[in-house]
């Protein structure tokens, strides 16, 4: 049984991968997970393409046959019963197999839906948290454990599931790393939580995928993950030599409309981002 | 401070001068509305445009009008996709500025849906239930001709924006805090907000219009169980609507004063809460896209019908299955942002409740496979668009399974994905539905059919192109491209199927030529329908002469079946005696519905640059023909006998 879903998997994989063109198998991130949220994500992906598939085939068949066969012509042999009105029994039939599929399809959806909310098992006591907050137009990035601030760029430890506190001080946007997961939305006076993990060290991009005014395009920033070491090698030379965010300059970040390059602070003012909405810098 | 690594977005953007598109634009209005002048002048024909169509009441003329003015959208809306499907061919233009991108996919968006789905199907609901249920009006016909002039005057205020003050630019869905005053500080939004609140008024009015009309004016004999498909699909989209419409105005009305009173209903400050529009705007916003597709639903049944020669197939389940759909889209709004935190249990609730909603559908298209079944296939072009429906349908209906499944949508959520998905539901569906209805009910509109050679063509060409634009837009949307990007970076990989996309687009807009010559032409070459059932029809409108006299039916049919007149035609039609004719009860045109629309409008554009006193008259101008209108005794009056004589005899009948 295990096996056949598989093989039925690859089988969907196949179509869904004949259907692209060929030369850009390497960069559609959503199929091609890096974590393993991303990689959930993309089991489900296959599993619903793969049934409705089915259905769409099963269709597609019924379609064709009955354009062709009962078409109106003169020399048509087909049966013709004008005063069909319905069969129960064949309608029965087509209300059951759509619920068995809709079943097929909600238990996972709804395991998963679950799975995902909650903390992943491999989850330290202690994970890496980090304060995201979208701005008009950037993103900020804040490591309160290390005291941190990198703007429009992330560095993350491979391996290891990473906390997200998402956050907005304008318009809504959404964090997305479709390489390794899916979206949640960055709002104003709310924080929303989202774990991703990178399997591997390597650079993957990140996009706000919600429209939040004329500099959105602009709002997309790199991900760079590290090997443990790496990382920590990397939060202590920013320790060192990046310079400390001034208040001021955190506000002008914050809140004046505009965009920014790749920063790097080694501290953060300790004022919370969503308590000062009113001074907007228009 | 950090000057030198900001630099001025706006100095930014004004490197790409745009306004010559603008200029363009307004001197193509004038030199239009100039010509229409003109025209109108040399001719003569202003009282004629007055007393035939300006104050009219007949809903046959109503619907006319609503298409006339669908199809106009249709062209802006259209000519707005071209300009993104431009700005996004190759990677990094600046065919378009990001702003004028910004209010080029808001205006597409709203227009597509609110101006052109929505009065595109109202008009073939005017034009085609009352014959239908074999009824001489709708139940209000006064109010209908409201409904027409306030969807119309708002259209126009919408459409104005570019002229005066800028369009809105935050999309069609408006999210605050962006569309508020602090992110958005321009007229445009308020543009928005009261083209479609006065919009709204019209499509509020139409829906109880019709579940009057339905309820109440059915042809005798007409129980409900044998009152044709579209007929029901409207009823039950009547029922959605007077249910989702509230919502929407309410949502309006609280972005309004918060933009012009400075409230803070959706504000970030002052304890505003931005996703409290989000779900308002989606406890309308889901129903309304079935607003848009049960009537093409309806459409699709009868013309499936009607063209495979036989019943429809299983008519109690395709009845149950539109209203089950009905229900269920009430249930389900929070899947257009699973990815807003609402958490796994609520998440689950509305991902299952999604997902229930492809039973009821499954049910609909076997259904219409199986009417087909053991049919006999006509490849005429209302079918042709049936045809096209069903594959196209069940490839954005599985999509929306797909994206209904909450986790994967997190992937999904606001990518080209979701966009190619609803393209395919709302032109494969509402699209297709609808021009298979106008190809339908053409003759019945106007007495003379469309070419069917060039329909072959508009079907062919649109069917290739629509899928060659959209088709690729589900690989780049997993490719990570989102929507509403004014340009998008090379090196992505998504440059290739942009430009197969573009190409689409354009395919898709000279197809669009071929459906206009088709009209043109017709109006001299079609074949002209004398027996006023050019179709071989099933029910009650093709009962009637084309187009159908102002009292719709000389006397009213009795009916016993679901496919009345074809069960007549099987019997051998029996014309209604001369000497049965009785006086027949018609309505008074009216010029209060235009002018009260046109108070709508002017107040409408007073509150949108905050003039109060442009606001002060056109509430007043509203109050005072309403005033006006109330002491109005001259409302109707009856066609005598020897006229109603006259125009069937001229009919052969």
């Amino acid at each position: 049984m295990a096996r056949n879903r598989k093989i039925l998997r690859r089988f969907s994989w196949v179509v869904m991968a004949s259907l692209l063109l060929t030369g850009c198998s390497t960069q559609i991130p959503v199929l091609q997970p890096q974590g393993p949220v991303a990689q959930q994500e993309f089991g489900l992906i296959e599993w619903s393409f793969f049934l409705m598939l089915i259905v769409a085939i099963v269709v597609f068949i019924l379609f064709g046959v009955f354009i062709y066969r009962y078409r109106n012509t003169p020399n048509n042999k087909a049966p013709y019963e004008p005063d069909m009105e319905g069969s129960r029994k064949l309608e029965f039939i087509w209300t059951l197999i759509p619920v068995v599929i809709v079943l097929l399809i909600a238990v996972p959806t709804v395991r998963t839906t679950y799975a995902l909310q909650a903390p992943p098992s491999t989850a330290k006591t202690d994970p890496l948290v980090i304060n995201v907050t979208s701005a008009a137009w950037k993103w900020v990035f804040q490591y309160p454990k290390s005291g941190l601030e990198t703007v429009n760029y992330l560095v993350i430890p491979a391996n290891e599931p990473v906390q997200f506190n998402l956050t907005s001080v304008g318009p809504m946007n959404t964090f997305w790393i479709p390489s390794l997961g899916g979206m949640e939305f960055n709002m104003p006076n709310v924080t929303l939580g989202l774990w991703l993990q990178a399997d591997h060290p390597g650079i993957y991009l990140g996009r706000s995928a919600n429209f939040s005014g004329v500099g959105f395009e602009h709002m997309s920033f790199t991900v760079k993950a590290l090997s443990i070491p790496q990382f920590n090698t990397w939060v202590s030379a920013v320790k060192k030599t990046a310079p400390a965010l001034s208040s001021a300059e955190n506000n002008q970040i914050l809140y004046t409309h505009g965009l920014s390059p790749k920063l790097t602070f080694s501290s953060y003012p300790s004022t919370t981002a969503t308590g000062t909405a009113g001074m907007s810098g228009m | 401070m950090l000057p030198r690594y900001f630099y001025n977005f706006s100095t930014f953007m004004s490197m790409f001068p745009h306004n010559y598109l603008i200029y363009g634009a307004d001197v193509s209005i004038v030199g239009a509305t100039a010509l229409i002048i003109f025209v109108l002048t040399y001719f003569k024909k202003w009282k004629w445009l007055w007393d035939n169509w300006i104050t009219t009441v007949d809903h046959k003329r109503i619907g006319i009008m609503y298409i006339l003015a669908a199809f106009a959208m249709f062209f802006r809306g259209g000519t707005d996709g071209l300009l993104m499907r431009t700005q996004l061919a190759l990677p990094n233009l600046h065919f378009l500025s990001a702003q004028h991108y910004d209010e080029i996919f808001t205006t597409h968006g709203t227009i597509m849906i609110l101006f052109m789905a929505m009065p595109m199907l109202i008009g073939l609901i005017n034009v085609a239930v009352p014959l239908q249920i074999g009824a001489r009006d709708v139940a209000f016909p006064y109010l209908n001709a409201i409904s027409f002039w306030t969807f119309f005057f708002g259209a126009m205020l919408f459409n104005i924006s570019f002229v005066f003050g800028g369009s809105p630019d935050a999309g069609w869905t408006s999210y605050a805090p962006l569309s508020e005053l602090q992110f958005d500080p321009g007229p445009g939004e308020n543009y928005y907000l009261l083209g479609l609140q006065l919009a709204g008024i019209g499509t509020i009015a139409t829906g109880v219009n019709f579940l009057v009309t339905i309820l109440k004016m059915r042809a005798p004999g007409m129980t409900l169980m044998k009152m044709p498909q579209f007929t029901w699909a409207t009823l039950i989209t009547s029922i959605i609507i007077i249910f989702a419409f509230p919502v929407l105005t309410v949502a309006l009305a609280l972005l309004t004063i918060d933009r012009l009173a400075g409230a803070h209903f959706f504000t970030i400050a002052a304890g505003g809460m931005p996703m409290m529009w989000v779900n308002l705007f989606w406890i309308w916003g889901h129903p309304e896209v079935y607003i848009v597709i049960l009537p093409a639903f309806g459409i699709l049944s009868d013309v499936i019908s009607t063209f495979s020669g036989k019943k429809i197939f299983g008519y109690t389940a395709m009845v149950v299955s539109l209203a089950a759909i009905a229900a269920l889209s009430f249930t389900v709004w929070v899947h257009h942002f699973f990815t807003m935190g609402a958490g796994a249990a609520v998440n689950s609730f509305f991902g299952v409740s999604t997902m229930l909603i492809a039973i009821p559908t499954g049910v609909k298209i076997f259904n219409w496979l199986f009417t087909m079944y053991r049919g006999r296939i006509r490849f005429t072009t209302p079918m042709l668009w049936a045809l096209a429906f069903i594959p196209t349908f069940v490839v954005g209906g599985m999509t929306g399974v797909m994206l209904a499944v909450a986790p994967a949508d997190y992937q999904y959520h606001n990518s080209y994905f979701l966009v190619s998905h609803f393209h395919y539901v709302l032109i494969g569906g509402t699209v297709f539905g609808a021009f298979a209805g106008i190809y339908y009910w053409w003759p019945k509109m106007f007495g003379h059919k469309l070419n069917e050679r060039l329909g072959r063509w508009h079907v062919g060409t649109f069917v290739l192109f629509f899928n060659m634009t959209f088709f690729p837009m589900y690989i780049v949307g997993l490719m990570g491209m989102t929507r509403r990007m004014y340009t998008y970076p090379s090196g992505l990989g998504w440059t290739a199927l942009n430009l197969i996309e573009t190409i689409g687009a354009f395919g898709q807009g000279a197809s669009m030529m071929i459906m206009a010559v088709n009209i043109v032409r017709s109006i001299k070459f079609g074949e002209r329908d004398v027996t006023g059932d050019i179709w071989d029809g099933r029910t009650l409108e093709w009962s009637t002469t084309s187009p159908a006299a102002e009292y719709n039916f000389s006397v009213l049919p009795q009916v016993t079946s679901v496919d009345e007149w074809w069960e007549e035609k099987k019997r051998g039609v029996v014309r209604p005696d001369h000497a049965t004719f009785k006086p027949i009860h018609m309505p008074n045109n009216s010029g209060w519905p235009f002018l009260i629309g046109l108070s709508f409008f002017i107040a409408g554009f007073g509150l949108v640059f905050n003039w109060w006193l442009s606001a002060i008259v056109g509430a007043l101008g509203i109050i005072t023909f309403l005033f006006l209108r109330s002491f109005d005794y001259n409302t109707d009056h009856y066609i005598p006998v020897d006229e109603v004589k006259r125009v069937e005899a001229a009919a052969g009948r």
